[in-house]
């Protein structure tokens, strides 16, 4: 099919885990009104959750997780080398996710106490952008389905992709919802870069900051008005700490 | 116009009445704040009980009834001899109840640019003629500052207006339609003793309008405050996140975007409301922005709504309402902000 008379170019791609939960790959198969649309815009050569083939030869390789071990550099790295394009898929890829927790913690010690005495080799989580060359980041935990396809159509036919600037607060307010802190809960969305329709706030949960800052986020005022309405600078710190998207980022450093 | 009374029980029936043959949108209660300060909402009803009258305030306004959140506004399908074209524009027939005077005198201010612009909506167009308004009085709702805009009274834009004068409800006729759909119940002719009540009872409301705002003079005092440190205190503590629009019962302001299928075979064109407070808002190719700055753009918000409206209409677009003073998290709202302008001495 052609689109406005372009012919889509069918990249070849590889789809790629490193440390994480996987659920990013796994929204790569959601959304099944479009899957067989979205699958044959491309050319999977490498996709361990989708097929077994694995191949060594790809234009644009998606990445899923961030990187812990010295084994994934070396594979990251070599991914970078053949690959035209890389794409940050999801929070961990893109900022570390929740596994830059691990960054705060004495890493040996938790070696010790899951593995006993056969400690696994580990090290503290950097997010793909540390380590190599990003080209496109798509953050979210997991990470938006229709954003993915945007991102295909967009190096498969060049049809614009701006991800939004604006905070998850346009999105909550555009569903209706009161707000999270009129029922006397935290939430990140003045801060947080929207475009996921804003699922948590319209959830009754508060937003977890999983899509990282928004552009030029107005921190001092988002500290002000969460301590003025109770919330301590623990409880804002270990929030903005949680998805890794706010990395530096504290009470005492706003 | 033309006056006339009804009974209470004979307005549940006129309800009733509209039920049978179209939506109706109207206040309902939807939650409590934690100090036990009810929520409503304008939202469908399926009966007269779910509607509650005696709110105070909607959070946020009826516009999305008008100017949706989000709307398709064309959708192309795309097949070997060319493509199609599929437009659909709102025909069903609604009526939305117990809007308060402010929230018609937005629709009004709306349709000067929506319809009576240089290039009117017919999307717009389309659900503002297929909507009954039913507008009501009511006791002041706290916040607002209507009275110092003038938006407290009206005597258009609507079909029906109903003042609560007791055991009646005294009712103004402004359509046709209204009155054909008014004559569903026995009617009254207002009497001198309903003329008192209503006089009282409008009285009575108006007395408890106790905020005010100097609005007297205000687009040449915005002009003379441009450079004012009022914007940059104010625009400050803006979170640039665009809730005050989205509550707003005037701010029409969009952004337009298309929208691919996967299969390549259809796309669309969607309108997304937007606010000139986003970072974006002003940003044009070549990632120039002409409002770089919070204070920049909070400036402008109340240059459009203060000074830039009232300059093209004759009138301010905002209605008082302070929908986006409640709303904000950070405390900007328009009686404070323009009482610092007023203390400023140029
Ligand atoms: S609930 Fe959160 S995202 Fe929604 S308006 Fe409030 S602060 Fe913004
Ligand atoms: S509301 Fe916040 S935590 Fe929830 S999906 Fe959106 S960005 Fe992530
Ligand atoms: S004025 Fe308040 S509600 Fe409006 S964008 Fe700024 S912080 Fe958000
Ligand atoms: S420019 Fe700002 S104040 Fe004016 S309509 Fe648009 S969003 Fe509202
Ligand atoms: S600017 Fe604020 S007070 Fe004025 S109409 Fe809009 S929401 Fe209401």
């Amino acid at each position: 099919m052609r689109y406005l008379g372009i012919e889509p170019v069918k990249p070849r791609v590889g789809i790629f885990d490193f440390s994480g939960c996987e659920g990013c790959q796994l929204q790569l198969l959601n959304k099944e009104e479009s899957l067989g649309a979205f699958l044959s815009a491309l050319e999977i050569v490498h996709f361990r959750e989708g097929s077994s083939e694995a191949s060594d030869d790809y234009d644009i390789a998606f990445i899923d997780g961030c990187v812990t071990r010295e084994d994934e550099v070396v594979r990251l790295k070599k991914i970078r080398s053949i690959a035209k394009l890389v794409v940050a898929m999801g929070s961990c890829a893109s900022f570390g996710g929740v596994l830059r927790h691990r960054n705060y913690i004495d890493l040996d010690a938790a070696n010790r106490e899951v593995y006993g005495d056969k400690p696994k080799e580990t090290g503290k989580t950097r997010a793909i952008h540390e380590v190599v060359k990003v080209d496109v980041t798509i953050p979210g935990c997991p990470v938006s389905k229709t954003q993915v396809e945007r991102i295909v159509q967009h190096l498969v036919l060049g049809v614009p992709f701006h991800d939004v600037v604006y905070p998850v607060c346009v999105e909550c307010k555009q569903k209706f919802n009161t707000c999270m802190f009129e029922k006397g809960t935290l939430c990140l969305g003045p801060i947080t870069r929207g475009g996921c329709g804003a699922p948590c706030p319209t959830g009754g949960l508060g937003c977890w900051g999983c899509r990282g800052a928004t552009v030029d986020p107005n921190l001092k005022e988002f500290k002000d008005l969460a301590l003025k309405r109770g919330f301590s600078e623990a409880e804002i710190d270990e929030r903005l700490a949680f998805f890794g998207g706010f990395e530096g980022i504290t009470c005492a450093s706003i | 116009m033309l006056y006339k009374t009804i009974t209470k029980s004979d307005f549940e029936h006129l309800i009733d009445f509209i039920l049978e043959q179209n939506e109706i949108i109207a206040p309902r209660k939807v939650g409590e704040k934690p100090d036990g300060t009810p929520i409503h909402q304008f939202l469908p009803i399926e009966a007269f009980s779910e509607m509650d009258l005696d709110y105070s305030k909607t959070e946020y306004s009826a516009k999305t009834y008008f100017l949706p959140f989000r709307e398709n506004l064309s959708t192309w399908s795309f097949g070997d001899g060319g493509w199609k074209q599929d437009i659909q524009y709102r025909q069903k027939p609604r009526a939305i109840i117990g809007l308060h005077a402010c929230d018609i005198h937005a629709l009004l201010k709306l349709d000067k640019v929506m319809l009576k612009g240089p290039f009117p909506s017919p999307y717009y167009k389309a659900r503002r003629e297929n909507t009954v308004i039913i507008g009501m009085d009511h006791e002041p709702c706290g916040s607002g500052f209507c009275a110092s805009l003038g938006t407290d009274i009206l005597t258009h834009g609507f079909d029906l207006f109903l003042t609560d004068i007791g055991d009646r409800y005294f009712v103004a006729v402004d359509s046709d339609r209204g009155f054909r759909i008014l004559s569903q119940v026995p009617l009254a002719e207002v009497t001198d003793e309903d003329r008192r009540r209503y006089v009282r009872a409008r009285a009575a409301i108006s007395e408890k309008q106790t905020i005010k705002v100097h609005t007297r003079n205000l687009p040449t005092l915005l002009d003379l405050t441009f450079n004012s440190a009022v914007w940059e205190k104010w625009g400050s503590k803006c979170l640039s996140c665009g809730a005050c629009a989205m509550v707003c019962p005037t701010c029409y302001c969009y952004g337009v975007k298309e929208r691919v299928c996967m299969d390549l075979a259809s796309a669309s064109k969607v309108k997304q409301l937007h606010s000139c407070n986003l970072v974006d808002f002003a940003e044009v190719a070549g990632g120039h922005n002409f409002r770089p700055t919070r204070e920049h753009r909070l400036k402008y918000r109340y240059y459009h709504q203060h000074r830039g409206f009232a300059e093209a209409y004759d009138e301010p677009m905002c209605v008082g309402c302070n929908r986006c003073g409640d709303t904000c998290l950070a405390g900007i709202n328009p009686p404070d902000v323009i009482a610092d302008l007023e203390q400023e001495n140029p």
